[in-house]
């Protein structure tokens, strides 16, 4: 008995019971739980790959970074929830039909008939020692070396981005200045006045 | 002698640039020294080359100086070709724009424009010296189309009369016309020899002879002929031949001067010159020759009639000149080249003379032009009267002045003459001399004899003119007469042009009359028992008999035959024609092409109509454009879908 | 033993419930957000998939830029998201639609 083809089925199994979930349940923080189990059971599919870089790489990069992202906006921000489920219905039978017709249309060229076993064959399986991580790296430093630059720029840019779209001043907030205050010099902070003796008073007066 | 031939040219060329561009700073009397002399070096060079070539009989020179480019093996170069024929032309061109520059410095004295009138001269003068001394077919285009812009610019001289407007206009369309021709034929000789060099294509010319070309559809013509037409519509644009003659009457908005230089002796010539020149080609085609007869013909007498019912005494002698064109073209057409140039030569010598004694009785009496209000002139002006006198005399052929010389000598060609439409010129240039008597001492006589009729203002300023006008008309007068018995034997018969001028055995008439030339005093009394001679006294005559005996028979002819008098002073209805037809049909075309073309078309259908256009469509397409984000979703998938579709199934 | 074509159907499942997906939420952009990485998520299945059985590490290069560019594209989205809500107080889609022709 091979344990692959249950660990798949089970996992595949959660992956759509998960992906199902994020497009139907009502609340938005629901639907970013869901999808983080989503991402999970896709990490493990591809481990069953090996593509072990990548499965961890999903899991750290997507489930630690952008979807807790996903979540701090999704809860930071007050939204009224009622009028995004409008027409959730009435798009319902449309929207199945056109997933529907999608799918089978997919089924027909990625199935077994094209990509199946007898046609395929198994995918290769390597050694107890072999390094996914060494692989990719040794390609992507040296034929794609471009490539991942650009990479790096595109996510420099999307950085940059984020923060001039988010960031706004506000002209009342007030805030110190360092340099201002090591610079000042003392005519600014204390005036001296010159003035005549006051004549002693006495309380009771 | 390269240095000489580049000095002939270049000499007037620095005055004009000198007066045009620094006048102001030079002064008037700078400006006409500057030119002055300019022309003055060109003279004498000219007279140097006429020595060098003519008497010392040395080899013509043709070389190249300056090679402009060099495109497909087509050479586009600046030279000159020195010979017989350019030696004597630059010899005329250069002594009566001497004689214009300094009759100039009187007539124009008070003009505002002095500086200018000066450059545009010698402008003229280097102009026409291009275009003479050429030996290219790209700077004899050059030479005629800058002589025909001074031509422009100086008829339109006054810019402030309208007429002047209107003339300097007209004389520049009517001469595109003709240019267009010109410039074709230009482009045949390009196209089928391939040089632009007179030397190449006189060469190749006799090979070609009997190429012919397709024109329209299946007529065969002799490529020859078409060159040598359309060569010769250019001719007629500049030498004012029927049915381009109409500009030159009106180019009489000039001042005398200009009308003396250009519109009378030398630029008017350039077409006959350039037949002459072309005479290798001519020769070949009879054809051509004929055509150059008929037109030579018909413009010589019908020009002439119509010199006899002008008033302006300017427009008299315009007449006069294209009738004398005419006969220099009838002498083309004979192949006697010989003579039209010997007749152009006497032509530029007498007729410069009656155009500036007609400029100083123009002065004389304040610019009144107008022979009617003229009369008894003889006692106030006897130099002009007698310089007059010798024009007149030489205009109408009187034995012994020159014109009598050149224009038997046509008329006895024409005779010998068996080309195809001989018999018919021979009778117009018959004619002509007749008409050309009376019309010449019509003016004459009302003129500088008879009643006076001045207007009594004028006359009390009424005297001779200075001497800086009669001095050029006394020195215009001696070749007038002389030129004739001096050159008539060795320019018409003892080979004067030598090999500058072809002419096939078989054509030429001018070796049949020398058979029997015993000399300038023979060819005088052979002249007084001749026909043309009889009909210039029958005309002088029933000049003298209109205008001096009765002087009322005019008048009661003129009501007698209305009906030709009005043909005559409408110009035959030719520029009524050129108004109605050309001018008025090209404003049609051009309204026309504007309202529909443009305004419908252009405006309407294309230019506002691709904007409306899309704006219809924009109106239709923004209607899709919702601007919510999932309807574009949704389209994006459901395209995806149907791609999807047509990849499975189709 | 697993065919590759189960690993493509699971991949195709997964695109057509994230259309699904944009079909009924059709309003609620944060959910089309999800959809999207959704997504994303089924192509990558199939590369890494395709790359194990043709045992070519390529498709593991191309999976890494898909993540880098939807981790990219994430934020970017989020912060319009969050400049939207800042002025419109609302992330309802059906109030945009100033592109409406």
């Amino acid at each position: 008995m091979n344990i692959e083809p249950i660990i798949f089925y089970f996992f595949s199994a959660i992956l759509v019971a998960a992906s199902a979930a994020v497009i139907t349940v009502r609340n938005p923080v629901h639907a970013a739980l869901s999808l983080v189990l989503a991402f999970f059971t896709s990490a493990i599919i591809w481990v069953l790959l090996e593509a072990e870089f990548l499965a961890i790489t999903l899991v750290l990069v997507y489930v630690g970074a952008v979807m807790v992202l996903f979540l701090f906006v999704v809860m930071m921000l007050d939204i009224n929830l009622v009028p995004l489920r409008e027409g959730f219905i009435r798009y319902l039978p449309v929207g199945a039909l056109v997933a529907i017709i999608m799918f089978v249309e997919m089924v027909i060229v990625v199935g077994s008939n094209r990509f199946g076993l007898d046609v395929f064959g198994a995918g290769m399986k390597h050694g107890p020692d072999y390094s996914n991580t060494k692989e990719l790296g040794s390609v992507l430093y040296t034929v794609y070396v471009y490539p991942f630059e650009i990479a790096a720029a595109i996510l420099l840019v999307a950085i940059i981005a984020a923060i001039a779209l988010t960031m706004r001043r506000r002209p009342a907030t007030k805030f110190q200045d360092p340099s201002k205050q090591v610079l000042v010099k003392r005519n600014e902070r204390v005036r001296m006045v010159k003035m005549a003796a006051e004549n002693k008073t006495t309380p009771n007066e | 002698m390269e240095s000489v031939y580049l000095g002939i040219v270049l000499a007037p060329l620095i005055g004009a640039i000198v007066a045009g561009l620094f006048g102001r700073q030079i002064g008037r009397a700078g400006a006409h020294w500057v030119t002055i002399v300019g022309v003055a070096i060109s003279f004498l060079l000219s007279l140097v080359v006429f020595k060098h070539i003519v008497l010392d009989e040395s080899a013509a020179f043709n070389g190249t100086v300056y090679t402009w480019m060099v495109s497909d093996g087509i050479r586009f170069e600046i030279g000159f070709l020195i010979d017989q024929l350019t030696a004597l032309m630059i010899l005329v061109v250069t002594f009566v724009s001497l004689m214009v520059h300094i009759y100039t410095i009187g007539y124009m004295h008070d003009d505002p424009g002095y500086q200018r009138f000066f450059s545009y001269i010698s402008l003229f003068t280097f102009s026409m010296l291009m275009l003479v001394m050429a030996n290219n077919f790209l700077q004899l285009f050059f030479g005629w189309e800058a002589v025909g812009l001074v031509s422009y610019l100086l008829i339109g001289f006054w810019y402030k009369r309208e007429s002047a407007i209107y003339a300097n206009l007209k004389a520049f369309l009517v001469n595109r016309v003709g240019d267009f021709g010109f410039l074709l034929g230009i482009a045949a000789i390009v196209v089928y020899f391939n040089s632009l060099d007179y030397a190449d294509v006189f060469a190749a010319a006799p090979l070609m002879a009997d190429m012919t070309v397709r024109i329209f559809a299946a007529d065969e013509w002799n490529l020859l002929t078409v060159i040598c037409i359309l060569l010769f519509i250019g001719a007629m644009g500049k030498s004012a031949q029927v049915p381009l003659h109409v500009w030159l009457p009106d180019s009489m908005e000039g001042p005398t001067p200009i009308s003396a230089l250009i519109h009378a002796a030398t630029m008017v010539t350039a077409g006959i010159f350039m037949v002459a020149r072309m005479s290798p080609l001519y020769e070949l085609s009879e054809t051509a020759l004929s055509v150059v007869l008929v037109i030579g013909a018909v413009t010589a007498l019908s020009m002439g009639l119509l010199g006899l019912v002008q008033n302006d005494i300017k427009r008299v002698i315009a007449y006069s000149t294209l009738s004398q064109l005419g006969y220099m073209t009838v002498a083309l057409g004979a192949s006697a080249y010989a003579a039209g140039i010997f007749h152009l030569m006497t032509h530029a010598f007498f007729k410069a003379l009656l155009f500036l004694a007609a400029g100083s009785v123009i002065i004389a009496l304040h610019h009144e032009q107008d022979i009617r209000k003229m009369g008894g002139l003889k006692k106030y002006m006897p130099i002009t009267y007698w310089c007059m006198l010798i024009g007149s005399l030489a205009l109408i052929g009187f034995p012994g002045f020159s014109g009598f010389f050149s224009k038997d000598a046509i008329i006895e060609a024409v005779h010998a003459s068996d080309i195809t439409g001989a018999g018919f010129a021979y009778w117009c240039v018959l004619l002509g001399v007749f008409v050309t008597a009376l019309y010449s001492f019509r003016m004459f006589f009302l003129v500088f004899h008879g009643p006076e009729r001045i207007d009594p203002h004028a006359k009390a300023h009424l005297h001779e003119s200075p001497a800086v006008v009669t001095v050029p008309l006394i020195l215009l007068a001696i070749p007038s007469v002389i030129a004739g018995l001096l050159y008539a034997g060795p320019l018409l018969f003892q080979g004067f042009f030598g090999d500058s001028i072809v002419v096939r055995a078989e054509h030429d008439v001018l070796a049949q009359l020398g058979e029997g030339y015993t000399g300038a005093l023979g060819f005088m009394l052979h002249g007084l028992m001749a026909a043309p001679f009889w009909l210039a006294m029958a005309g002088v005559g029933l000049a003298y008999y209109l205008y001096m005996v009765r002087p009322d028979l005019p008048e009661k002819l003129k009501q007698q035959f209305l009906w030709l008098y009005n043909l005559l002073d409408r110009k035959y209805g030719c520029d009524d024609f050129n108004d109605k037809v050309f001018a008025g049909g090209s404003r049609a075309a051009g309204r026309v092409l504007w309202k529909v073309g443009d305004v419908t078309l252009i405006d309407g259908v294309m230019v506002n109509g691709t904007a409306y256009g899309v704006g219809w469509l924009s109106g239709v397409v923004r209607v899709i454009q919702s601007g919510f984000l999932y309807h574009y979703a949704f389209a994006m998938i459901i395209g995806l879908l149907v791609l999807l579709s047509w990849f499975v199934f189709a | 033993m697993i065919a590759l074509s189960e690993f493509l159907i699971l991949g195709a499942l997964l695109f057509c419930l994230s259309v699904a997906g944009i079909f009924i939420n059709r309003k609620n952009v944060i959910i089309l957000l999800m959809a999207i990485e959704l997504m994303l998520l089924s192509v990558n299945m199939n590369f890494i998939a395709f790359s194990h059985y043709l045992g070519d590490v390529s498709g593991q290069v191309f999976v890494f830029f898909i993540l880098t560019v939807a981790a990219a594209e994430a934020a970017i989205g989020l912060a319009i998201l969050v400049v939207l809500f800042r002025n419109r107080r609302t992330i309802n889609v059906n109030n945009l639609d100033s592109l409406k022709g």
